[in-house]
């Protein structure tokens, strides 16, 4: 597989008023064509605005300060916001958590999806009367691929007219209206019912397979990366702290956050037993030592842990920030 | 023995008329959230209330402390009819019945300290109050995991995880024998949502308390509950010992609902079901059984009669029609 993109020691930093936060710092990372990487961390891990900082999209007083990021071969930071756009939405696309308010309320399903037609698809017939049909059937189309009924009819619809689970589809439905290379797929289905999460879940895989493009998955829920992603890589505090496999970091987690998390995890198995919490809280971002971020938390925390920690290497295709990885064998 | 009797409870909504509906002789919309509902919770152990959203849960834990007045039915705390109590003894009774909200940031006054969110049951139920009352509600801080030193701060200064906290505290204060918990992890990070469930379950141990806990995420449910009853558009549709319901769900729904949950660890072993469609909306219900439009197994005769509920085990209830077949979707599919 050929690698389709690759960020290198990024960093993106919020001033406020109170001083400088680094949401993210130093995160490395590739995904390869048709791979889907599970992004798995809690709030404020930074896992959203590494994908942010990826498609160009953060504002000040946020700004990508270090790192590089090539797409496809280019280099995504030299791009003038002119270019950027061309890139956003067509090869790369990304849905929001919160469908309700990621969608124009003012606007139908319809134009919303001929919106990124006009603006990116240059196949597109040029005489007017066959560019509107040409648009029209691709929209029918677009909905018809992610399960929409009567299509055709709901075209003319409103975002509030559409239940939640299809609000996230139609979302979806403008995320691939390009064919993306690429589709980063935020929390998608954290708002969403169990059976219609699991119902997203299958139309993205289902859609993955059929037109060969890659996924980044952001979520907070282990379960979901489980079953739907070929690696994982895990954050905290703005970092990425472990990264490989997916069956071989959730079945034997290295890094002594992915082990706290996953025993955080209540499972019906484990009726009776006690819970064994992560103890504390995420550390505040804002002037943080170079250090191990983890180790005011950590179990396995010694006095040696208070220096900066590199990814290092634990295993065939695997990476952990920790120093303490020989006691985690 | 049972601490907490629920019988036929129904709980209506009304929808208001526009004056051109009146003149028009049109019908108020009617939407049941809570349809017919009977369930018991026995002192000391925790009822797990799960289904998805929209389905009744919250508005059922909220009319069993008559938040909500119920619109039909009986709710019974201890041998005391509560749905027939006078306002003065139901501020009473509800000294022993208390609810911890769902979402922390909502559920506190922003305006008022720690000592004094958590303070106001004590002076409500005429407790305690000064001195005696700001003991007594450190003591509950330090007993749910926050610092004395805290206790003069404003919500905003916690974070979701302390706030929860606060909620609990709060609930606890006025020394409680039964709680209602509203989705009280939901809205936390995994981290912290251990954190909050390890203290819930210290608690009860340590006092002794009865839980109603309302959750959507059947892992929660099924780590921290003794009996289990889910929920579908109103109804119960299947209730037991959770080992029994988990290992061995006899309700279409509650197998594919089961069946939906993302697993970690080993591959899944039996099939998994999709339900088509989205939860029907609960202002027009389907006729018959309502998970007919949704159900894998329905036959003819669901669109058209309510299944009754029928033993299917030892302390375990279901309602559908299709039971006596034994059928299980998960063995069925591939």
């Amino acid at each position: 597989m050929t690698v389709l993109l690759e960020v290198t020691n990024l960093r993106t930093e919020f001033s406020a008023r109170a001083g400088l936060v680094r949401a993210v710092d130093g995160v490395s990372l590739q995904i390869s064509r048709g791979e889907c990487l599970g992004v798995v961390g809690e709030s404020g891990s930074g896992k959203s605005v590494t994908f942010s900082s990826i498609m160009g999209l953060v504002r000040p007083p946020g700004r990508v300060t270090q790192g590089t990021i090539f797409f496809d071969g280019r280099d995504l930071r030299g791009m003038s916001p002119e270019e950027m756009r061309g890139v956003r939405g067509r090869d790369i696309a990304m849905t929001m958590q919160d469908a309700l308010t990621a969608l124009n309320p003012a606007l139908t399903i319809g134009e919303q999806l001929a919106e990124v037609l006009v603006a990116h698809d240059e196949t597109l017939p040029t005489g007017r009367a066959a560019r509107r049909v040409a648009i029209k059937d691709r929209c029918v189309e677009m909905l018809g691929l992610v399960g929409i009924p009567s299509p055709d009819s709901r075209l003319r619809q409103y975002p509030h007219e559409f239940s939640g689970g299809m609000r996230q589809r139609i979302m979806i439905a403008i995320a691939l209206a390009c064919r993306p290379k690429l589709l980063i797929a935020d929390e998608p289905t954290t708002a969403l019912d169990v059976t219609i999460q699991a119902q997203v879940l299958e139309l993205i895989s289902d859609i993955r397979a059929r037109m060969g493009m890659a996924v980044a998955l952001i979520t907070h829920d282990l379960g979901v990366v489980a079953e739907h992603c070929d690696r994982v890589m895990v954050m905290y505090a703005g970092q990425v702290v472990e990264e490989g496999p997916t069956e071989d970091v959730i079945g034997h987690p290295r890094h002594p956050y992915t082990r706290g998390l996953l025993a955080s995890i209540p499972r019906p198995a484990m009726r009776g037993q006690p819970l064994t919490p992560i103890k504390g809280q995420v550390p505040n971002l804002m002037g943080l030592a170079p250090q191990c971020r983890f180790h005011s938390r950590c179990p396995l925390a010694e006095p040696s842990c208070l220096v900066e920690v590199p990814m290092l290497s634990a295993g065939p295709g695997r990476r952990a920030r920790c120093l303490r990885l020989e006691e985690t064998v | 023995m049972s601490l907490l009797q629920v019988t036929n409870l129904s709980k209506q909504y009304e929808g208001r008329l526009s004056l051109a509906q009146r003149l028009t002789g049109g019908r108020k919309t009617v939407v049941r959230a809570v349809s017919d509902v009977s369930l018991h919770v026995n002192k000391g152990e925790v009822l797990g209330l799960i289904g998805e959203s929209g389905c009744g849960k919250s508005t059922l834990g909220r009319a069993i402390l008559r938040l909500h007045e119920p619109t039909e039915g009986k709710v019974e705390f201890d041998g005391t009819d509560v749905t027939a109590l006078s306002p003065p003894a139901l501020k009473a009774i509800r000294r022993r019945m208390q609810i911890i909200f769902q979402d922390p940031y909502a559920s506190l006054n922003p305006r008022r300290t720690v000592a004094e969110i958590v303070g106001l049951p004590l002076a409500l139920h005429g407790i305690a109050s000064g001195e005696e009352a700001r003991a007594i509600t450190t003591q509950v801080l330090k007993r749910v995991g926050l610092q004395p030193d805290q206790i003069d701060r404003y919500p905003h200064q916690f974070s979701g995880g302390q706030r929860q906290r606060i909620g609990i505290a709060r609930a606890l204060v006025s020394n409680p024998e039964f709680i209602v918990c509203d989705e009280p992890v939901s809205a936390l990070d995994v981290s912290i949502q251990a954190q909050i469930i390890a203290l819930l379950l210290e608690l009860k141990q340590e006092l002794g308390l009865t839980y109603l806990f309302i959750s959507h995420d059947i892992s929660v449910i099924g780590y921290l509950s003794d009996r289990v009853a889910v929920m579908y558009l109103g109804e119960i549709v299947e209730t037991g010992p959770v080992a029994s319901v988990l290992d061995n769900p006899r309700h279409p729904y509650t197998q594919s609902l089961l069946s939906a949950v993302p697993e970690i660890g080993a591959k899944r072993a039996k099939g998994r079901v999709r339900l088509q469609g989205d939860l029907p909306s609960p202002l027009n219900p389907p006729s018959g059984c309502k998970f007919h439009t949704r159900c894998p197994l329905a036959i003819p005769i669901c669109q058209t009669l309510v299944p009754l509920t029928q033993a299917v085990g030892a302390e375990h209830h279901a309602a559908c029609h299709r039971l006596h077949e034994g059928l299980n979707l998960l063995e069925g599919a591939q």
